[in-house]
């Protein structure tokens, strides 16, 4: 890439920065909203540490095609968010009190930054708990299933039945089981994340390549080895579509639990707030929301690379 | 016969070194009765298939057998029932004096197709049957010599997906080797070679036969290859599968290629080829 090019891409984001603070500072506000620094001090920061990537890029080579990769994103989500800005507070086309401008967000956000931490680390034992339990589950079962015809026999229809309802609709149920409400909420995020996980597992393991199995047993291999050995490292990238499918349903049960029984978490923290129409913190619980579970995702992206490397080129999602 | 003198000539001393660590119980190959087997499948379309019908065939300890015949004829069928991953609609298979009932790791296929382990790196597919049989510890040495053998060192650490297909098929032949089966089945182990490579590893399976005096069946589609490993050649009619012809071929080890007797013993055998008739010749003939 050229330098002039390369330039251009990575002064983008310095350059948006600059302009949603230009906005913030010189157009009128047409929302009443309590003014605050926060939101231009986070350009000014966001505009400064985009000047110093930018002379990174220049003066270290190696580091411009990923620079050039994420400079236009970035710039972009800065562009995303000066039109919030100029939608909510400057031209208050989008009312208050359900449209907060970013000022309102990140100040409210930081008012509430101990409750919505602990709220966060709520969520995350629970959701883990859950996530967990019902991952072990799956997979047991689903090598079970997968593996034993006898099993199948009886698994199947069982499955089809109890399968497809959410596992929201069993909140009465859990409820009346356990007295925690920790405990109700990880029992459904487990039976949430356990159909996915016995479904995927026993087709991925019913789908090995009998000639995997074949090899295998002219080698000497006794059932241990072709079940945990063979059937399920095969079973593998069936297994991540499992997890991910789980991980999947556990946030969405892990939300709708908070809002239900579990009194604290991020869900509930978003419920709370909602009552009180702090819509700033809503939106604020959502931001973190959101970079909470695209991180889980990510990790989860992360391990599948590392576990599924042996089938590098075929994985295509 | 000449080959089992050669064997015995150097009965303890050669493998050791030849082979890095012997194995506990010194490998002898076992014999083999093939007692009017037949083996059928059903369609998914209802109708029977008689894929081998009436084959009979006695291997001794220690014999090396090449099964020629044309495509669909009922080798790999046959080898599977060796092996003892399918069992025979009629007739009986025995290993020395036992019945075969299932797949063991004294009995090592080698299948048409490598099917490495995808998931595995090469040196862990060769030592998938040392870790199933639970002696990987006292074995491990023995991996590192098949993959020299095989001339796979500097891929060990590879997946299989980065493998050519010789190479995968080079694999497979060292993963079934570091068993020390007493009966090896080959089932055209080295159709997928290059000229130069193929000509190494028979060699190279030669010189681990008259080491560990494996008994060994292998089918193979190149008449040359046949007379150049095997005591016996059995010429298999077109399917149902049964034997057609048995050729003692009878040559001092080690063979040359350009015999005058290995020449016209090729001539014999591919004369006899083309006049079993059919479409089938090409492959075999080539
Ligand atoms: N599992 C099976 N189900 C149904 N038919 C089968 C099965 N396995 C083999 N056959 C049939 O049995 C016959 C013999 O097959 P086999 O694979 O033993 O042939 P082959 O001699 O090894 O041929 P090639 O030289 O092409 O490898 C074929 O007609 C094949 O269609
Ligand atoms: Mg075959």
């Amino acid at each position: 890439m050229s330098a002039g090019r390369s330039a251009r891409y990575a002064l983008a984001p310095t350059a948006a920065a600059a302009a949603a603070l230009l906005a913030h500072m010189l157009i009128p506000n047409q929302q009443t909203a309590l003014p605050t620094r926060l939101y231009p001090k986070l350009l000014i920061i966001l505009m400064g540490s985009a000047l110093v990537v930018a002379l990174v890029q220049w003066a270290w080579r190696r580091s411009r095609p990923w620079v050039a990769h994420h400079a236009p994103l970035m710039a972009g989500a800065i562009a995303l968010v000066g039109t919030w800005d100029l939608l909510t507070l400057k031209f208050a086309w989008f009312p208050l009190p359900y449209f907060p401008g970013p000022d309102m967000v990140l100040q409210g956000v930081l008012d509430d930054r101990v409750l919505l931490l602990e709220s966060a680390y709520h969520s995350l034992t629970l959701l883990l708990t859950g996530y967990g339990i019902g991952v072990a589950a799956g997979l047991a079962s689903g090598i079970l299933i997968g593996w034993f015809q006898s099993l199948r026999y009886w698994a199947t229809p069982v499955m089809k039945v109890i399968g497809p309802i959410p596992a929201t609709a069993y909140i009465p149920l859990v409820m009346a089981l356990f007295t925690s409400s920790f405990l109700s909420g990880a029992a459904l995020i487990a039976m949430a994340v356990w159909f996915p996980m016995t479904m995927l597992t026993s087709s991925g393991i019913l789908s090995v390549p009998v000639a995997y199995l074949d090899v295998a047993r002219t080698l000497g291999a006794g059932k241990r080895f072709l079940i945990f050995r063979v059937a399920v490292p095969a079973a593998m990238p069936s297994i991540f579509l499992g997890l991910f499918m789980g991980l999947c349903a556990a946030f969405l049960t892990l939300i709708a639990a908070e809002t239900v029984g579990v009194k604290s978490g991020l869900g509930w923290y978003l419920k709370w707030q909602q009552g009180y129409v702090e819509y700033a913190k809503v939106y604020g619980a959502l931001l973190i929301m959101a970079t909470f579970f695209s991180g889980l995702m990510t990790l989860l992206f992360k391990l599948r690379d590392w576990a599924l490397g042996w089938q590098k080129g075929l994985i295509r999602w | 016969m000449v080959i089992h003198q050669r064997a015995d000539d150097n009965p303890d001393r050669d493998p050791p070194e030849a082979l890095g660590s012997a194995p506990a119980t010194p490998a002898l190959g076992s014999s083999l009765d093939i007692e009017n087997v037949g083996k059928s499948f059903r369609a998914a379309n209802g109708t029977v298939m008689q894929a081998l019908s009436g084959f009979s065939l006695a291997v001794e300890a220690g014999e090396m057998v090449s099964l020629v015949g044309p495509s669909g004829c009922g080798k790999s069928t046959l080898l599977r029932l060796i092996a003892g991953l399918d069992s025979p609609t009629s007739g009986e298979l025995r290993i020395g004096a036992e019945l075969i009932a299932g797949p063991s790791a004294d009995r090592g296929l080698i299948f048409q197709q490598p099917n490495l382990f995808p998931w595995l790196s090469v040196r862990r597919n060769i030592q998938a049957g040392l870790v199933a049989r639970g002696v990987l510890a006292e074995c491990r040495q023995d991996t590192e010599h098949f993959l020299r053998l095989v001339g796979l060192e500097a891929f060990a650490d590879r997946y299989p997906h980065e493998l050519s297909g010789g190479m995968a098929q080079r694999a497979a032949l060292a993963r079934a080797l570091v068993n020390h089966p007493r009966i090896l089945l080959l089932d055209e182990p080295l159709g997928a070679l290059d000229q130069f490579t193929r000509m190494k590893m028979q060699d190279e399976v030669l010189r681990l036969w008259l080491a560990r005096r494996t008994t060994m069946v292998l089918v193979t589609h190149d008449v040359d290859e046949a007379i150049y490993m095997s005591d016996r050649i059995v010429l298999l009619t077109p399917g149902p599968g049964r034997v057609e012809r048995m050729i003692d071929v009878g040559l001092e080890r080690p063979r040359y290629r350009n015999s005058p007797r290995f020449l016209e013993l090729r001539t014999r055998i591919l004369e006899m080829l083309h006049f079993t008739g059919g479409g089938a010749p090409e492959p075999t003939t080539r």
